[in-house]
Order: C-alpha cells, then structure tokens, then sequence
C-alpha cells in the first residue's frame, strides 16, 4: 500500500475554502507541540500571540500600521500575479518612491514650505516607485526579458542608490555624518490620527485601496482583462486584449503602490530617509499577496494576520521570554501548511496498493 | 468616533499603567533592544553577556527582558514602546539606529529611564553610552604592523559611518607607527552581521595577498577563513580565540556588564541620572583579549602601547593628524583631536589609499 497524490478532473471548491482553515489548524497544533516541548503552556502561549494583541487598542494601533505597507505592496502585487505577470521587486519599488518622495521633503526641509509638501511627496512617490517598475516591465516587453529576475536584481540597485543618498548628497548637513538626512518637517510627515500612538493617515490610504481594487477587478473590464490574460492568455489574445500593454500596466500600478507604500513609511513611522527603512516588507508582501489568495478582501485579513502574527511574537518574548526564532518558525510552519493544504485543492489523496515489484 | 475611540484607548492605557506598576514597586525591571540574534558572538552577544552578569549580581532585585534582531527602522520604536509598557522602568537600546525612536519614546513615558548606546541625543530621563573602541583599534594596528609580511592589511567594514572610519583610522595610525608604507584594503559589506558576506569578504582580501585580517562587523566568519587560510586575524567585540586558535592576534572585547549593573544599582538606589559616558580602556568598558600567536617583543610593545593609552601618555588621535589630501586636521581639541571630531570622524587619514566611500 502507497499514499499517491492524484490530479483531480476539476478544482474543489470545498477544500479551496477549507485549505486555509486547514491550514491554520494544523499549524496550531504543530505551535502547540513546540511549546510543550519547551515548557510553556501551549493554551497561554496561544492566548499570547493570537488574542491579547487584539485586547489593546496600542497593539491594534501597531498591527495596523506594521500591516497597512504590506496589503498596500500585496494589492498592486495580486494585480501582476493575477495576469501572469511576475514582479518580484516591490521591494525596489517601495524603496525608490521613498527616495522619490522624500526628494521634496529634503529639499524644502526648513525653508517653510507650505501644506503642498506632503500630497506632492506622495505623488512623487508613487511616480517613483512606477519608473522603477517600468524598468523590468519594458525590458520583458521589448526585449523578452525575464522579469523575475530584472525586477529582483533592481532591488539591490535601489538599496544602493538610497545608500549613496543618505550617504552623500542628502547626508543630515547638521548632523555628525551618520547616513541620514535631516528629521522631515511637520509638512513633510504624514499626519497620526490620534495624539498617542503610530496610527497614521497611510492606513486610511490602504483601506480606501483595498475597496478600489475589489471593485476594479469583479466589476470592471481592466479586472476582466488582467483575470483572462492570466488564466487562458490564448483567449484573451482573441479577445483583442494586449498581454503586453497589460505588461506595462500592471507593473506600473504595483510600482506605483509600492513606492507610495515606501514614502508613506518613510514620511510616517520612520520620519527621516535612511538605509534599512524596510525590514523587507517588499518580499513579505509577496507572501501576503498568495496568502490572501490574490484577492483584495483575502490580501485584507491575509497582511493583518501576518502583523498579529508579528506583533503577538513580540508580546510572547516580552511575557513568556521565547525566543524570536520561535514567532519566525511559527510564521514558516504556517506558509508551508498553507502550500501544502493549497495543493489538495487540485490534487488529491489516495490510497494504492502497491504494484508487485518487478522479478 | 475619534474621540470615542481615544477615551478607549486612554481608559486602556490607564489600566495598563497601574496594572503594571503593582509590580514595578517591588523589582527594577529592565529591557533590552537587541539588533541582531544573541547568538552572533559579537556585537548583540556581549550586550547579553553583560544582561548574564547584571542577573548574576542583582539577583532577584531585578527581572530582565530582551528582544532580538529589532531592525533599525519602522520597527524599533513599537519594541521599545512594548518594553515601556510592560512595566520596563530601565531601558537599554543597543544600537546607534535606535537613537531617534528611544528619543521619542522617552518624551513618552517621562517617568522611565532610557540609556542608549553609540549615540548622541540625550533628553532628563535619557542617557547615552559608548565604548572609546579606536583606542583598541590602534594597538591592533601597531600589532599588525609588525606582524604583516606583505605589508598589507584587510579590513572588512561594515557602514562607513563616523564609529567605524575612526576605527579604520585608528588601526592605520598604530600600523603606521611601527612601520612608515604599511598599506591597507578595506571591503565594504554594507551589514553588521551576515556571516555569508563577511567570509566572502575574508576570502577576497586573503586572495589580494592581505595576511593580517581585521573586521568591523559582528560574526567570526572572518576569523575562521583566516584560519583556513593561514593568515593572522583580530576577533571583534568578544574573545573568539576558539575560532582561531592559532589565528587570532588579540581581540577588542566590549565589556558592558559593570555598567550595566552600575546603572542599575543607580536605579534601585533613585540616584540614576541621564549622563554622556563615553569608557574606555583606562575604565575597562573597551579589554583586549590575551595577546596571541605572536613573537614575545610585539607582545611587549602591544602591553607597552595598552599601558601608555590607559594612563593618558598616547592618545591615537594625537595632533597633527594628517587627512588623505596631506593638509593638517584642524585640531579642535588642542593636544588631540576634539571627541566631536572623533564622534563625527569622516575622512581618512594619510596612507589610506582608498577613497573616502560616499563623498563629501
């Protein structure tokens, strides 16, 4: 007898619904094992990292700012995944539009600009983070360069053109050379909602996107397009739909919120230019965009769950004194369930006796 | 709705704070930021020995907490939040990119002690704590000088940022000292800890003929391509003889753990104040490691060098000092070179030849 993993004739809805509920529960059980093994009550240690996050309002606060550039990236992402399009470089993106960005904010740091300085700043960096995205999106079209690895590679070029920067030409003039620039201005910084605490205007930003982009793609053309260009390219040729236009658009749109993602971060929670402004969200957004299913509501809980995820490990080394390696293995053991659950939905499990061996 | 929302929150907060000062009055809690893993056996590794030993002596008068691998951007100011929150009345953050989120937080909880380490913002209830670690650095050099035959030496830099130029300057100054033409390759990896990288790094200047290693990033990676290779090479921030045992020439050991328990004592006492300590060998905050595997006359010379920094006749940075284009710094300091100078060091000195990375 033998477990074979047989392709199923159509999809299951059932386990597509189920697969993430599955998932989750598996990696449950699995954190629950670890933490017996290291002596902690696996109940409280749950309790710790899912439900006490949620019991504070600075914790919910924090989870929201930590996930608001996540699904920000992960929704212009979906956009390219849903069309077949592999942009890996958000990260790039994310990093130029803060660059962009905070051009203006150096700029006119101390010379009393006016409230324009901020809205003008998102655009530029939003612009930002598209040029950068139009790089790997014209090379694939004209040249039939491999995006993936056009677009990752710009990641690194990006990290450095920011380290010259802040290094060089932007360095603080009064501040003793360390690689940063000056503290933005109020005019330059993006407003808190609240008088304690991070919460800033960005999330309101990622909120109105998420709904746009649930819109744009069930109910508008453009999302048609990007759905059949990406499941059946040959149809959508005959449909009169451009794969490369489509190309250049959604590498443009993910650019674009990218680098948005990145000037808000910069302009908001960090509030100066320097290196290391993203603890990688660029490439986490990638696993929040397939966690979420490529789908704007799904991306939603995906990225918030991926914060609670990261704010309740926090909490666990605070109270229960466990290691950080333990939150990051929970975070790993959840993606591989996910996967692996992800895989029934197409294939399943059967039971086969074993062919006798050959004599 | 906003301010429904705000009510809540302040009723929370409020809750919070006497929940956890039932346990403040009885132990001194204490937290730590962390920048990388504990186990990198460098820079984070001794700030958790020092957290050991403030354990060790404090007992059960106080109950310490750390977080690890806390990135220097949007991130570190919600971990020190969460440390001041949770009833943490003394707070250590361990790296020079937290200096500008500790200063806010500190504005925050008024009520609570901050120390924070390598930088230079300082508030009533925030002080700051470095190591004088270029003093180490120049008897590395005069050490080095003597023990390279090929006359070159390889440096492995993490950040050009003012800590770690003075450093590379430092060394070349005490190499020079001894011998006139030494010379110097310096790689840049951009990361204090990434042993992949560092051992890369090692591997390169090793092939361009480099035979004495020296590192300012926080892994032993380059201690141990040394030892493959044959070459001689400096630990960084702990004794790591045991990765190189016949490789190791000395090492600069940063020693926290009396401050640590200093300060502490101080806030168990009530007379913490927020001050600018800026230790080194003469106070033991920055210990050279056992001088190793080299002849008994540079031992003596290195013990020689050791003593006259500890009792003030040698300063590393003793006026003239020359910069790379040949003109005199100017010398702020009079004798020496002014410690804003040195805390904001951003040229190199003569006999670099390499240029200065991200310009002027």
């Amino acid at each position: 007898m033998q477990l074979v993993l047989e392709k199923r004739a159509e999809r299951s809805t059932f386990i597509a619904l189920a697969s993430p509920v599955l998932a989750i529960a598996l990696t449950l059980v699995t954190m629950s094992i670890f933490f017996l093994m290291l002596g902690k009550n696996p109940v409280t240690a749950l309790y710790v990292y899912f439900i006490e996050p949620l019991t504070d309002s600075y914790t919910l606060m924090e989870i929201a700012v930590k996930a608001s550039p996540l699904i920000m990236i992960a929704i212009g992402l979906s956009l390219c995944y849903l069309a077949n399009v592999w942009n890996i470089g958000a990260e790039g993106q994310f990093l130029m539009g803060a660059v962009c960005g905070s051009y203006l904010a150096v700029v006119t740091n101390g010379t009393g600009a006016g409230p324009w300085v901020l809205p003008a700043m998102l655009v530029m960096g939003a612009f930002g983070g598209t040029l950068w995205a139009m790089i790997p999106a014209l090379c694939k079209t004209r040249f039939g360069a491999n995006e993936i690895l056009t677009s990752l590679m710009l990641v690194y070029v990006a990290d450095l053109i920011l380290d010259y920067l802040v290094r060089g030409p932007w360095r603080d003039p009064k501040g003793p050379n360390f690689p940063t620039t000056a503290s933005f201005d109020p005019v330059a910084t993006v407003p808190t909602l609240m008088e304690f605490g991070r919460l800033h205007a960005g999330v309101l930003l990622t909120a109105l996107l998420v709904v746009v982009a649930a819109i744009m793609l069930s109910r508008t053309i453009k999302g048609f397009e990007i759905r059949v260009v990406g499941a059946a390219p040959r149809a959508a040729r005959f449909a009169g739909f451009s794969s490369e236009k489509l190309v250049i658009f959604t590498f443009a749109v993910s650019g674009a919120l990218a680098g948005l993602a990145g000037i808000i971060e910069v302009a908001g929670p960090v509030g100066v230019l320097q290196p290391g402004i993203s603890p990688g969200y660029g490439f986490t957004a990638i696993i929040v965009a397939f966690l979420g299913r490529l789908n704007p509501v799904g991306i939603l809980v995906a990225g918030l769950f991926l914060a609670l995820t990261f704010i309740g490990g926090e909490g666990a080394q605070i109270s229960m004194k466990v290691p950080l390696d333990l939150t990051k293995v929970f975070q790993g053991i959840l993606l591989f369930y996910v996967l692996a659950c992800d895989s029934l939905i197409l294939y399943r499990i059967r039971l086969v006796a074993a062919k006798p061996k050959a004599a | 709705m906003k301010k429904l929302l705000m009510t809540a929150a302040a009723a929370a907060l409020t809750l919070a704070a006497t929940a956890f000062n039932a346990t403040a009055a009885d132990k001194l809690k204490v937290g730590f930021i962390y920048l990388g893993p504990v186990g990198d056996l460098g820079w984070t590794y001794m700030h958790e020995v020092a957290r050991q030993m403030m354990v060790k002596e404090l007992g059960d008068k106080v109950e310490t907490t750390y977080l690890e691998n806390v990135n220097e951007g949007p991130d570190s100011e919600r971990s020190i939040v969460q440390l001041a929150r949770t009833g943490h009345d003394l707070i250590f953050t361990t790296s020079f990119g937290y200096m500008d989120p500790t200063v806010k937080v500190a504005k925050q909880f008024p009520k609570l002690k901050f120390e924070h380490a390598t930088g230079y913002k300082r508030a009533e209830n925030l002080g700051t704590y470095s190591g004088r670690f270029y003093e180490g650095r120049y008897i590395q050099g005069v050490i080095a000088g003597k023990m390279s035959k090929t006359g070159t030496l390889g440096y492995i830099g993490s950040f050009p940022i003012p800590e770690v130029i003075s450093g590379i300057n430092a060394t070349i100054l005490g190499a020079q000292s001894v011998n006139p033409n030494i010379k110097v390759k310096i790689i840049w990896v951009n990361t204090w800890f990434d042993p992949g990288k560092e051992a890369d790094a090692a591997k390169a200047l090793a092939d361009q003929g480099v035979d004495v290693l020296m590192q300012h990033t926080d892994s032993p990676a380059a201690m141990q391509v040394a030892a493959q290779r044959g070459i001689y090479a400096f630990g960084q921030d702990s004794d790591m003889i045991k990765f190189g045992p016949k490789t190791q020439l000395t090492s600069i050991i940063n020693n926290w753990g009396p401050y640590y328990v200093k300060q502490a004592k101080a806030a168990l006492a009530g007379t913490w104040k927020a001050e600018d300590t800026w230790d080194g060998l003469k106070e033991k905050m920055v210990l050279m490691a056992p001088y190793t595997n080299m002849p008994d006359d540079v031992k003596a010379l290195a013990e020689k060098t050791e003593a006259a920094i500890v009792a003030g006749e040698l300063h590393p940075f003793k006026c003239p000092v020359i910069g790379q284009d040949g003109k005199e710094v100017e010398c702020k300091g009079g004798k020496n070179l002014d410690p804003g100078q040195i805390l904001g060091m951003n040229f190199y000195v003569k006999g670099i030849d390499d240029k200065f990375p991200g310009g002027k």
